[in-house]
This record gives structure tokens, C-alpha cells and sequence, in this order.
């Protein structure tokens, strides 16, 4: 068990014969990522790194059965290509592409939570399930099957975790990277639930940033429903406070989102939370009794 | 990205809202013959800067003479100004707007953002105006009136209707507070913003809805469909070497501390100051290479971090994902040559390519030290900056 994705699930990419879509595919099927096809509108009919290439996300689906989309296309493009992959059918679709406006993102999050479908990103480096599926572009090799589920705003703060579960041999049951924009397809929250569920994750890593109130609301759902022993460092503390414009920031967040507020309401949720990014792994091996 | 209120007001302009249309001035001498293309007795007086709080800065004035207006271009024009907004070094204040007075009866608050916890655009309202309306914010938010936009329908006249009643408007104030909301949200959509702010509009003497303050904030991400937005940029607002780094697409913030940080990543990048400041030492800057960093770009990322003299030491934190560890030795070694480097470096690479790149620095000779995982280099790293 994993969650999202495992060795069955059937992959496809968006601005697969460019030159992020070929690098990261290649990765993925190298890693054993059961990649099926790709899409690159006008290069229908022909092939890819030996797989078939489609004009439409409609005719991957009719086609091959994929079941999930990674996307690589730029940024203008993308919410075009979410809300084509939304639409044709797939459960899962996982948003690489950073620099995407946020009004583009409000709309796709409202048509994925119509349609049922499973957004990740975007600005994110993706979901891996260890030795199974790795959709995104996040360094297979420092992976290793196991029992810590992650979840992160920050894709290289995301890398340092796997690493130091893998040096201390506990290992990832999957990782998903939600990604650092303002309006990001899932929350901690929906990956939390995924993670309390999932019988092969035994522990949970949270990684969370300033800005925004993620982490709050992440708090308040692991007071309610998360069971599970939950790990969590917020990167940003000695971060100054940034240039502003205007009130509306400040009031809509009613004074909260700083590193202090994040770190009390997660402690106050039971969460054991680390000031040093370096001590993840071994605050893990004490709250989860490894 | 900012616009200026200038700017901002010619956008409300655009828009057909009610909003007050002054002149800009560069110098005195434009400062006052702006007062006589506008005409009558007395001028509001603006510092245009990226930034609120300039009103109790002392950067938004009434005067009644042309000697006033000089004498507030003399004090303002080529200096900095410092609000509670900005940092400590201020904002330095190139252009200033003279505008004709509005008679003000009444004050409201009136500001638009996307609500990361509603994922949805938010209108506010409020009877109160100016700094308080933050400690409104915090102790009692239920003050604040709000109105959510359906991003499939956009903004509603009612909604625009319950919030005037609320706020006690009536007559045709509530038709023309309705054509102001429905205006600002259509703008909203239109021009990709990201956050909206008239603080205050008002009710004037004559019972008109009015807009005197305009802060208009665009999504940077946007702009490839704004074009038109690219040409107010304006980077004097910006801190210099910040401004360089953005040229480069690299993300930096001076900071005051004595450790210089290039990392990849902006999460990466936070932990690593973090870090450093855990183990005593205080970071010179934060700085994202991102995920597509070139030799080129790694190279522009480190002599920007040397040009800042109060940096005592180095620190290189790479994860490479996407990016290499030995393009990243390759933009070092590339840079020191160039500029040549004074200051310890110490150095942690992992992930992709990290042997290579671990061997290309140990190979080139140069004064650099390797570290082997995060805590190692964060105490190398404040070790070396108390040597030097």
C-alpha cells in the first residue's frame, strides 16, 4: 500500500516531447514508473521514447487506460493542460510547472474538486511511491521503500527529509510535494487524511514554510483525526519580515502565519516539531518509537 | 509586482472608477507648475513609494501655497522613506503626486486579495480606515465585512448591495459603492492582480463615492499576459543588488548578517538560514538559484553574494533534483576565478551528481571546504566567519 500512486498506476505525460517532459520521463520509466504514453498536441500517431504519443489527454485515456497525468508543460499552457486532463478522465494530476498565474490556479481547483479529481501542484516536484512510481522530478535514487509518509510546500526541504529517513532506515511509504503557491491543487490536510489511512505509513513528516495558513488548518486536522505520530519542521523563522504593500495581506490572515504561530498551533496538536531542518530523522526515531 | 498609487489611479481611471486624477512630479520646479495645471487654492501633496504608512511618515500633506509644495518636494525628492511597511533602510522616493483635495464627510476601508484559505478572491470592508484597521483584523474580525467571489460567475451586485448597507450607505451612495465593487473586481480578473487596496475611499462633502488612495499589487507570474504592466516597473523601489539578482531570475534578499547562503530552492534556502542562525551565526542573504540554474547564472548568483562586504564567509547548500551539484562547481570555480574570493568558502552537495561535483572543487585548487551533511556545514560555516 502507498498512497496516490503504486507499481499499477498508469502514467502519462503532458509536453512529453519537450525537454523537461523527455528528461523527467526518462527518469520515470527508468525507475519503473508504468509510463504509458504521452501527449504532445501535432505528434499524434507518433512515438517517443518508445512509447505512443497522443494529439489529446482524451485519446491517451480511451487508448491506454492511464489513470494519472504528470505535467511539464509551460507555464501559460498549464491550466489548459490541468483542466484537459481533468476533464478526460484521469484520477490523479500532477502539476510540475512553476510560474503559473494564481487566478489560472483558482479556476482549476474548482473544476478538479467538481470532476473528483486528484490535483498535486503545481511548483512541486511531485509524488513517489519508493521503488513503485515516481511521477515528477524529485532524485529517485535517495529513495527507499519504508514507513515514513512526507509531505512538503517545499520541494528540496522534501529531498533532505527522504534523505535523512533513508540514512536512519526507516524509509518513505510515498512523498508528495503539494508545492509553494498561494493556491496549490491539495492541502497538508487532504495528504494527512491520505496518510492516516494508508496502513503502510506508520509515521508522517511535515514540512511547512511561512506564509499563509496551511499549517494552521493542517494543526486543527491533526488534533481531530490524525492518530498517527506526526513529525514537523517550518522553514522561515529567522526569515525578516518582508516588504509590504497595504493591509489586505494582514488582515486576511488576521495575524497569523508567521514560523512562532505555526510551530505553537502544531505543538498544541500534539505534533512534535524540530527548529533544525538536520534533525528530522532523529526526531522521528523518538516519536515513533523506531 | 507594485505599482505605484500614480499608477494605480490611472488603472481605476481605465476603469471608469471615481477616482482623484493629480499630476506626478520629478523636481520642485514640476511640483508646483503641477499645482497650477490643476488649479485653486490648496493640494494633497503624495510620496510615491512602494509602501503604506507614508501618511504617518509624514509623506501625504495638505498645502495651501506653492512655497509649501516646494518645500515639500526639497524634503522628499532624492531621499528615503522609512514606514512601518518597509524595511529599515526605506524606500527612496524619485517622484511625488500633487492632487486637488477632496472634501471627506466620511472614511471606509475597501481592499481585495486571494484568500490562500478560501482559494478564493476576498473582498473587505470596513468602517474603519487607515493603520487600525489591522488591529480590527486581529481582535475582532468579525468587523470586517467580506464578500467571496465565485470565480466561475465572478462579483455579484448583491453582494456589492450588503456590504454598502452594512458599511451605512444610502441613497445613491449604495448604487455607487455597487459600481465601484463590481468595477475593482472585473479589474481584479482583468489585470491578474493580486491585491487591491483604496484605504480610504470616501463619501465626500457633496455625497459622492470616491476613490483617494489606490495600492494595486500584479501577480509576477502574470505578466507574459500584461504586458502592459512591465513598463511601470519600477526597480529604484527594489534594493540594488535584489533587482540584479531578479535580471538573473534568482531570488535574493539582503539580509544583515555576515554569512553568505546560496542554496537551491526557497524552502531549502529559509531552512539554511535557519540553521545558521541555530548554530550563532547570522545569514547575509537569502538566495534561491532555482530549480534551472546554469553555470552562468550560478556564477552571476555567487559574485552577487561577494559583493556585499559584510559577508565573512560562504555557505553552498545544493540538493540537486533538477540541478546538477557539478554545474554548480562549475558556476563556482567559474566566478572565483573571475572576482577571486577572499572569504572562506564551505561547501555541501548532494543528490544529483554530487561526487562529481564534490570532485570537480576538491580538484580545482581553490580554498574550499566540504562539508558533509546540513549541521556539519551550518557549524563549519559560523566557525569560519569568527576566523576571518
Amino acid at each position: 500500500m502507498s498512497i496516490l500512486v503504486n507499481k499499477n498506476t498508469k502514467v502519462i505525460c503532458q509536453g512529453f516531447t519537450g525537454s523537461q517532459g523527455t528528461f523527467h520521463s526518462e527518469q520515470a520509466i527508468a525507475y519503473g514508473t508504468k509510463v504509458v504514453g504521452g501527449v504532445t498536441p501535432g505528434k499524434g500517431g507518433t512515438s517517443h521514447l518508445g512509447l505512443p504519443v497522443f494529439n489529446t489527454v482524451n485519446e491517451a485515456v480511451g487508448e491506454t487506460g492511464a489513470e494519472a497525468s504528470v505535467i511539464y508543460v509551460p507555464a501559460p499552457y498549464c491550466k489548459d493542460s490541468i483542466l484537459e486532463a481533468a476533464n478526460a478522465g484521469v484520477d490523479l494530476v500532477v502539476c510540475i510547472t512553476e510560474g503559473i498565474p494564481t487566478l489560472d490556479m483558482l479556476e482549476c481547483k474548482v473544476v478538479c474538486d467538481q470532476l473528483g479529481v486528484r490535483l498535486i501542484g503545481p511548483n512541486c516536484p511531485g509524488v513517489i511511491t519508493p521503488g513503485e512510481c515516481k511521477m515528477g522530478i524529485m532524485p529517485g535514487h535517495i529513495h527507499v521503500p519504508g514507513k515514513t509518509g512526507i509531505v512538503s510546500r517545499s520541494g528540496t526541504l522534501t529531498y533532505e527529509a527522504v534523505k535523512q529517513t533513508t540514512d536512519h532506515g526507516f524509509g518513505q511509504s510515498s512523498c508528495v510535494g503539494i508545492g509553494g503557491d498561494p493556491i496549490p491543487g491539495s492541502s497538508f490536510t487532504d495528504i494527512l487524511a491520505l496518510f492516516e489511512q494508508d496502513p503502510d505509513t506508520e509515521a508522517i513528516v511535515m514540512i511547512g514554510e511561512i506564509g499563509g495558513t496551511a499549517e494552521e488548518e493542517a494543526a486543527a486536522f491533526i488534533k481531530d483525526h490524525v492518530d498517527k505520530p506526526v513529525v514537523s519542521y517550518i522553514a522561515g523563522v529567522t526569515a525578516p519580515p518582508g516588504k509590504r504593500m497595504g493591509h489586505a495581506g494582514a488582515i486576511i490572515s488576521g495575524g497569523k502565519g508567521t514560523a512562532e504561530e505555526k510551530f505553537a498551533a502544531l505543538h498544541d496538536a500534539g505534533v512534535m516539531t524540530v527548529r533544525s531542518l538536520a534533525e528530522i530523522g532523529s526526531a522521528l526515531k523518538e516519536v515513533a518509537g523506531w | 509586482m507594485n505599482l505605484h498609487e500614480y499608477q494605480g489611479k490611472n488603472l481605476f481611471a481605465e476603469y471608469g472608477l471615481p477616482v482623484t486624477q493629480g499630476v506626478t512630479a520629478e523636481s520642485a520646479e514640476q511640483a508646483v507648475s503641477a499645482a497650477d495645471i490643476i488649479g485653486g487654492e490648496k493640494w494633497m501633496v503624495k510620496v510615491q513609494v512602494h509602501a503604506g504608512g507614508r501618511g504617518k511618515a509624514g509623506g501625504v500633506k495638505l498645502v495651501t501655497s506653492k512655497s509649501d509644495i516646494r518645500e515639500f518636494a526639497d524634503k522628499w525628492l532624492g531621499k528615503r522613506m522609512t514606514t512601518y511597511q518597509t524595511g529599515p533602510k526605506g524606500q527612496p522616493v524619485s517622484r511625488i503626486l500633487v492632487e486637488p483635495v477632496t472634501e471627506i464627510a466620511n472614511e471606509f476601508y475597501l481592499g481585495a486579495v486571494v484568500d490562500r484559505s478560501s482559494r478564493r478572491i476576498v473582498f473587505m470592508a470596513s468602517t474603519e480606515g487607515g493603520v487600525e484597521i489591522e488591529k480590527v483584523a486581529r481582535e475582532a474580525p468579525q468587523k470586517i465585512l467580506k464578500a467571496t467571489i465565485d470565480p466561475m460567475t465572478g462579483a455579484q451586485p448583491h453582494q456589492g448591495r450588503e456590504m454598502a448597507f452594512q458599511l451605512g450607505l444610502e441613497g445613491s451612495q449604495i448604487k455607487q459603492f455597487v459600481a465601484i465593487f463590481t468595477g475593482l473586481a472585473k479589474m481584479f480578473q482583468d489585470k491578474d492582480l493580486s491585491l487591491l487596496e483604496i484605504n480610504p475611499l470616501v463619501l465626500t462633502a457633496d455625497g459622492k463615492m470616491h476613490c483617494l488612495d489606490a495600492k494595486v499589487v500584479v501577480d509576477g507570474n502574470a505578466l507574459f499576459r500584461q504586458s502592459a504592466f512591465k513598463e511601470m516597473h519600477d526597480p529604484s523601489q527594489e534594493d540594488s543588488r535584489e533587482a540584479e539578482a531578479a535580471a538573473w531570475d534568482l531570488n535574493y534578499v539582503a539580509l544583515d548578517g555576515s554569512i553568505g547562503c546560496m542554496v537551491n530552492g526557497a524552502g531549502l534556502a529559509m531552512g539554511t538560514m535557519d540553521i545558521v542562525q541555530l548554530n550563532g551565526g547570522s545569514p547575509a542573504n537569502f538566495l534561491d538559484v532555482g530549480g534551472g540554474a546554469t553555470k552562468e547564472r550560478v556564477s552571476k548568483a555567487f559574485k552577487i553574494i561577494l559583493s556585499d562586504d559584510k559577508v565573512r564567509a560562504v555557505l553552498i547548500n545544493i540538493f540537486g533534483g533538477i540541478v546538477r551539484c557539478d554545474l554548480i562547481a562549475d558556476g563556482v570555480i567559474g566566478a572565483v576565478k573571475d572576482v577571486g574570493v577572499k572569504v572562506p568558502v564551505v561547501v555541501r552537495l548532494e543528490g544529483n551528481n554530487a561526487d562529481l561535483g564534490s570532485r570537480k572543487l576538491a580538484e580545482s585548487g581553490l580554498d574550499i571546504i566540504a562539508a558533509d551533511g546540513l549541521a556539519e556545514a551550518a557549524r563549519l560555516v559560523v566557525k569560519a566567519a569568527e576566523r576571518s
